[in-house]
């Protein structure tokens, strides 16, 4: 017998070795790829929620202040008609306007103090008195001696000769360069007050001899040279108590506030000429200073104590009065010097004694910043329309310069999360409003309606879901023939495929006027469904075993589709006539005009029906898996000990498979929140609190849908539809993590059994 | 005689058992129910409907000649008759109202009326009533009275049956003509044209970034400058062209009759289609039928979206779907790949597998929240000052477009195929890997080799239900790159050819857009079921398939598990 011989291998050829090394590498290579591309999906989500938080952030950083520059006053000299009357700056911050009681203004430069130019105002003698309409407008107004008043405009041209911007000051005289005459006595004005509007002008004069006149000029556009007239139209003042000290007039120049003795405030209707209502501060103090917030519906008062107290008009039971909203105390109490409110937004700056200098914003009741500035009392204080930047001019005659980094100071918990005292509301309320066309509107940014109406929503879609979805899976999973549940669970899965979309559409254009017109119809299915199914189910078990055997068991499915149909049908059908018979022909009719519960065509009914649609699957999908996995061995036992298969079901089975459902439920519930577009179709979107089923809500993911493409980036209102972002992310989140480790605690609770 | 009584089958727990079978049974009855109802409405759109002529008598009113199509007809209870001072007939309780299209909305002001079907008398169905599409204010119904060309009367439609005839053809044959300008018209402007403009502005953006750069010198302005006076010159051989054949759409125009007897001048450059419902036979009509789904299919929609075709939706919608298919399969393929063969699995491997299951759970609109602040307002920024300062400041990819969406829904279903290829890979028996590991393949051999081929059909599954998910999502992407009308497509001849900065059309924004935000939601509402039908069909079809590829391969891996 020989041996075959073995033929010689050499498997370790240069050729070979290179090979073996190559293929190493490429092992190598591939594990790296894989372990980093696998990371990198982990990062994924990392970097949503992280990136969620960095939006959000900069609304949780506070404010802060930074000293720039100092420098003299510009153009300062011991005259005594060299007082300020008013510092301001124009959008860029680069100019600031000094205006003295000479009536010569002085521009400058914030930075270094620089003098720019100087005017002189054409009106003889000094000023008597001078008002500010709002820092915003940048309107003046200049009374002299003989009582005549010049309205004066600071503009500011912007030139970009060699792309350089350069920033030109320039008066204007949007009345014309002809002073107004204001006198009617002898008396001199000492103070004058100024308000603004589209179709007329108010001003309030007081006179040495303490008394106050009133004059309205209706405005006229000349259609032909476009000039303003003035009309004039005289009001009458009831009489006033006291010594006045301020005197203020309303946005809507229908409210005059006049300060008397520093403790009496007297509210006057300049359209009926009559005193509405006298308030006595003694409660509040004795009142330094009082300013309008910006809108000129709030005042804001500021006492000897450090408190400043906001209050503006407000209806209630039928009767405008002043109420006070709100009230904010300086940190290291002293009298307040002035209140400054900002061009834009709802914050004021507050000047306290030795210097201190505190920021509050009004609608979110926030204390931004509250520190001793400067050494020394303060004599003005000016905020530049953006907000950024901030001129103090103290009592030695040094103007410095702060810059103010206060991005967001509109939001707080309380703004967010809290009943919120608006300008003229009535009371309190949550409010979700985040922007309208006027630049002193007041956001309201509560998240409350919004908060309100994704669980509502999501409610009403589980009171559909749950039942429909926890019932069908106890069926297909445990009674259905297998068979047949391998038709019924593609159906299913079709289900959860249709595009959210296509329900929002359906619900918003199909469903909803049906149900208007069929309300009763949908109650009345609700009841006779059930009853019908059940008298199939009984008359059915009573059917000759011939009948009965036609049909193998777990297909009854099958036998249902047609009595589901007919009752339907017949519930809808006979609803007109119920309607006539007890609601007089309209249950919506009804609904409105005697019960008085508010009914809107696309309202959370319709929302529960096709977002309830949309969770079915999710839910059904996940509870059937958990039933149909336990353990054959568990409902066997059960059956073999004489247990009826529904007994075997509730109390075998469906304790077993209840983490599963309890975790079906939370992805569904997690589903229902987040889901934007059936709501955004299905509902009108208004965000209301309110808990009838008949009226419409905006959740948090519709509202972001329909407000980030036109929110402005990177301001407050931005960030808060980041907020609620990161809120409905954080929300899922946690629902499905705690519906997944249910999940998998029970997986491996059924490897053991 | 009885089987059971009452008492005793509510104890077995019968009824319980029969009312979870009912909850099965509507949920079933509720999906086929809408996949019916939209199948309905959406296929009624595009047959002809036939054109009723009626008078409409209300009482104390003079009788009114009405013709259109029943679009819709419901019944109003005698009550709500009776707070408009109406009766129903015979005292009945309820009574038919129809929902008439009666077209013509430059004469009348709305395209629908309704009608009490009672108050109808001398009902027909007038063999010359004819429906004419137009280019702008809907459809007309009425009777065709005579054909012009120019000033002169080519065929008047007001004698005997012959002529009727004769003056039908000539409007038809003038009409196919009137069309074929109409293309040639578009086929310019659209192509030649867009194409010139297009070159023009990629010329500007040139120069801009010359100076940019600071090398802009004469030499080059001169170039520049040559060149666009080439594509000047272009531009007017095209507009000397154009205006031609404008001349020549003009050439025609014909009158006819409306319901009120009033004759209308209608140009037959504004004609798209004119049709007589009444006299054509079934042929015809299906015929008719065909044309309408080919238009709806293929071509542009007209009147702001509410006419016309879904064609850039449907070309957007897969183009989208394809770049994120691209996208997502080889991440979500590796992420899959590394959590079940590479990771060790643990507590790493289980956090990682409960993010991800998070990740599915995450509301889709915070996707767009994410994508719209990271990927276009923050990447797209900084993209387009790195890259494309000379278009500054009208953004390029820093505003939402193809790309940001895209990605934006590659992320969102990332799970599902991650999900997907996981469930796959995990059915492949162990004895597999072990065998292609003792013949000496390493790791990665096995893994190329033998594991991916034998999971690819679950990765199908996983993009395929990742195509369908993303074709139906429509909230992330209002926020990152949907129009409701986009000019060009964003594929088209003009370079770089694929025009990912570009907005685009998609299927379901399309169906919210006219169905909530368009101006005559009624008239808008049978072209809304059929875009609808269509999203419907395709996602279906792409589940079913996903459905029998995971069934296919289950049994597949039943067979190896001996």
């Amino acid at each position: 017998m020989s041996r075959p011989i073995a033929p010689k291998l050499d498997f370790n050829t240069p050729a070979l070795r290179r090979h073996r090394t190559l293929r190493a590498l490429k092992n190598k290579l591939a594990a790296w790829g894989i372990a980093g591309g696998g990371l990198s999906v982990i990062a994924a989500v990392l970097l949503i929620f992280f990136y969620l938080l960095y939006e959000v952030a900069p609304m949780l950083v506070a404010a802060s202040i930074e000293p720039a520059n100092q420098y003299p006053v510009p153009a300062l000299s011991q005259d005594k008609d060299n007082q300020t009357l008013l510092l301001a700056m124009e959008e860029q911050s680069e100019v600031a306007l000094r205006v003295q009681k000479s009536g010569d203004m002085t521009f400058f430069k914030v930075s270094d103090g620089t003098i720019l130019q100087q005017e002189s105002l054409p009106l003889a003698g000094t000023v008597n008195a001078f008002d500010v309409n709002t820092e915003a407008s940048r309107l003046m107004i200049f009374v002299n001696q003989q009582a005549q008043a010049l309205l004066v405009k600071h503009n500011y041209r912007v030139t970009y000769p060699n792309d350089q911007r350069l920033i030109t000051p320039e008066l204007a005289y949007p009345y014309g360069v002809e002073p107004l005459n204001l006198n009617t006595g002898a008396s001199p004005i000492v103070d004058v007050t100024l308000r603004d509007g589209e179709e007329a002008m108010v001003i309030a004069a007081l006179n040495e001899a303490g008394q106050l006149q009133v004059k309205r000029y209706l405005k006229e556009v000349d259609f032909l040279s476009d000039e303003v007239m003035l009309e004039y139209e005289a009001v009458n003042l009831p009489s006033i108590a006291g010594h006045i000290n301020q005197v203020e007039i309303d946005q809507t120049m229908r409210w005059l506030f006049v300060l008397a003795d520093q403790r009496l405030l007297h509210i006057i209707n300049l359209e009926d000429e009559s005193l509405t209502q006298t308030i006595t501060l003694d409660a509040v103090g004795t009142i330094s200073s009082m300013s309008l917030l910006l809108g000129e519906n709030s005042l804001l008062i500021g006492n000897n104590e450090g408190k400043i107290s906001q209050w503006f008009m407000a209806r209630q039971d039928d009767r405008w009065r002043l109420v006070m909203a709100r009230s904010f105390v300086l940190e290291t109490p002293s009298a307040v010097q002035a209140i400054v409110s900002e061009q834009r937004r709802k914050g004021f700056y507050v000047a306290g004694e030795g210097g201190q200098v505190a920021i509050y914003h009004s609608t979110a009741h926030r204390s931004l910043i509250d520190e001793k500035l400067v050494d020394g009392d303060i004599e003005f204080l000016s905020v530049s329309p953006r907000a950024k930047d901030l001129l103090v001019q103290t009592k030695q005659g040094m103007i410095h310069h702060f810059k103010v980094d206060n991005e967001h100071p509109e939001i707080s918990w309380s703004s967010m999360w809290d009943q919120v005292w608006y300008e003229g509301y009535e009371k309190p309320e949550y409010i979700w409003q985040s922007s309208s066309s006027s630049n002193d509107f007041e956001p309201k940014y509560s998240l409350v309606p919004l908060a309100f109406g994704t669980l509502k929503g999501a409610f009403y879609a589980m009171l559909l879901a749950a039942p429909l979805a926890i019932a069908g899976a106890i069926y297909t999973a445990y009674f259905m023939a297998p068979a047949l549940r391998r038709k019924v669970k593609p159906i299913i899965e079709l289900m959860e495929a249709l595009p959210t979309v296509i329900l929002g559409f359906l619900a918003g254009l199909a469903l909803a006027p049906f149900l208007e017109n069929n309300l009763l119809g949908i109650f009345a299915v609700l009841v006779v469904l059930p009853v019908a199914m059940l008298a199939f189910g009984f008359s059915w078990a009573n059917m000759p075993a011939k009948i009965r055997h036609l049909v193998p068991e777990g297909w009854d499915v099958i036998l249902l589709i047609p009595v589901i149909l007919l009752s339907g049908w017949f519930a809808i059908s006979i609803s007109p006539s119920l309607e006539t018979l007890f609601f007089g022909g309209s249950m919506v009719d009804w609904l409105n005009n005697d019960l008085g519960v508010s009914f809107s065509q696309r309202n959370a009914l319709i929302v529960g029906l096709a977002m309830g649609f949309a969770v079915i699957p999710t839910i059904f999908s996940i509870a059937e898996d958990a039933i149909f996995s336990v353990p054959k061995s568990l409902s066997y036992g059960s059956l073999a000990l004489g247990a009826t298969p529904w007994q075997t079901m509730m109390k075998v089975v469906l304790p077993t498979a209840s983490p599963g459902i309890f975790s079906a439920l939370m992805i569904g519930m997690g589903r229902a929140v987040g889901e934007t577009m059936i709501v955004l179709m299905a509902t009108g979107n208004t965000p209301i609190t309110d808990v009838n089923i008949f009226e419409g809500m905006r959740t948090l993911a519709a509202n972001i849908a329909v407000e980030i493409p036109e929110s402005e980036v990177g301001s407050s209102h931005y960030r808060i539809l980041f907020l609620t972002g990161f809120v409905l992310f954080l929300f899922t989140f946690v629902f499905n993590t705690a519906a997944e480790t249910v999940r998998q605690n029970l997986r491996a609770k059924y490897g053991q059994l | 005689m009885m089987n059971i009584t009452f008492r005793d089958w509510v104890k077995s727990g019968s009824p319980f058992i029969w009312l979870n079978a009912g909850a099965v049974a509507i949920s079933i009855i509720m999906v086929l129910g809408l996949v019916g109802f939209i199948a309905s409405k959406g296929l009624v759109h595009f047959w002809p409907a036939a054109i009723v002529q009626a008078n409409y008598t209300l009482p104390g009113n003079a009788p009114l000649n009405i013709v259109g199509q029943v679009a819709d007809s419901e019944m109003v209870s005698a009550e709500q008759l009776h707070a408009i001072g109406l009766e129903t007939p015979n005292g009945a309780a309820e009574a038919k109202r129809l929902l008439l299209k009666v077209g013509n909305r430059d004469v009348y002001g709305g395209d629908f009326r309704w009608v009490l079907d009672h108050h109808l008398s001398e009902k027909s169905y007038p063999l010359t009533a004819v429906a004419i599409e137009r280019r702008e204010w809907g459809n007309f119904y009425g009777y065709l009275s005579a054909v012009y060309q120019g000033d002169t009367l080519v065929a008047d439609a007001n004698g005997d049956a012959a002529s009727y005839e004769h003056a039908w053809q000539a409007f038809q044959s003038r009409i196919a003509r009137a069309l074929a300008i109409h293309d040639d018209i578009m086929d310019i402007q659209k192509g030649e044209i867009g194409s010139i403009n297009h070159q023009i502005e990629r010329l500007r953006l040139e120069e801009r970034r010359l100076e940019l750069n600071d090398e802009l010198s004469d030499a080059e302005l001169a170039r520049l400058q040559a060149a666009r006076d080439v594509l000047h010159a272009e531009y007017a051989a095209h507009q000397k062209k154009l205006n031609v054949l404008y001349q020549d759409l003009a050439r025609d125009h014909f009158t006819a009759v409306e319901m009120g007897g009033q004759s209308i001048e209608i140009k037959m450059s504004e004609v798209v289609r004119a049709f007589r419902p009444n006299a054509m036979s079934s042929g015809q009509k299906v015929a008719h039928y065909f044309s309408k789904l080919g238009e709806f299919l293929g071509d542009d929609p007209r009147e702001a979206n509410t006419e016309g075709g879904v064609f850039p939706a449907i070309f957007g919608t897969v183009l989208m779907v394809i770049l994120m298919a691209l996208m997502v399969t080889p991440l979500g393929v590796v992420a899959a790949v590394y959590l079940r063969e590479y990771a060790k699995q643990g507590i790493t491997t289980r956090v990682i597998r409960i993010a991800v299951n998070n990740l599915a759970g995450v509301p889709s609109i915070v996707y767009g929240v994410f994508g719209l602040g990271f990927f276009v307002y923050f990447l797209g920024g900084t993209i387009d000052e790195l890259f494309f300062p000379e278009a500054l400041p009208s953004p390029t990819f820093g505003t939402s477009g193809l790309l940001w969406a895209s990605i934006t829904l590659a992320l969102l279903t990332l799970p599902v195929v991650i999900v997907a290829t996981e469930e796959g890979l995990a059915r492949i028996p162990r004895m597999i890997r072990e065998g292609s590991l003792a013949l000496g393949a390493t790791k990665w051999e096995t893994l190329s080799r033998v594991i991916l081929p034998m999971a690819s059909p679950a990765m199908m599954t996983g993009v395929i239900l990742a195509v369908a998910r993303a074709a139906g999502e429509v909230a992330p992407l209002m926020l990152v790159g949907v129009v409701k009308l986009a000019p060009t497509l964003p594929l088209n001849g003009n370079y770089p050819f694929l025009h990912l900065d570009q907005k685009f059309m998609h299927l379901g924004f399309h169906i919210y857009d006219v169905g909530f935000q368009s101006p005559n939601v009624e008239a808008a509402r049978p072209l809304v079921y059929a875009t609808a039908l269509l999203l419907v069909i395709v996602i279906a079809l792409l589940n079913l398939a996903a459905i029998y590829i995971r069934n296919h391969l289950r049994e597949k891996y039943k067979a190896l598990e001996m």
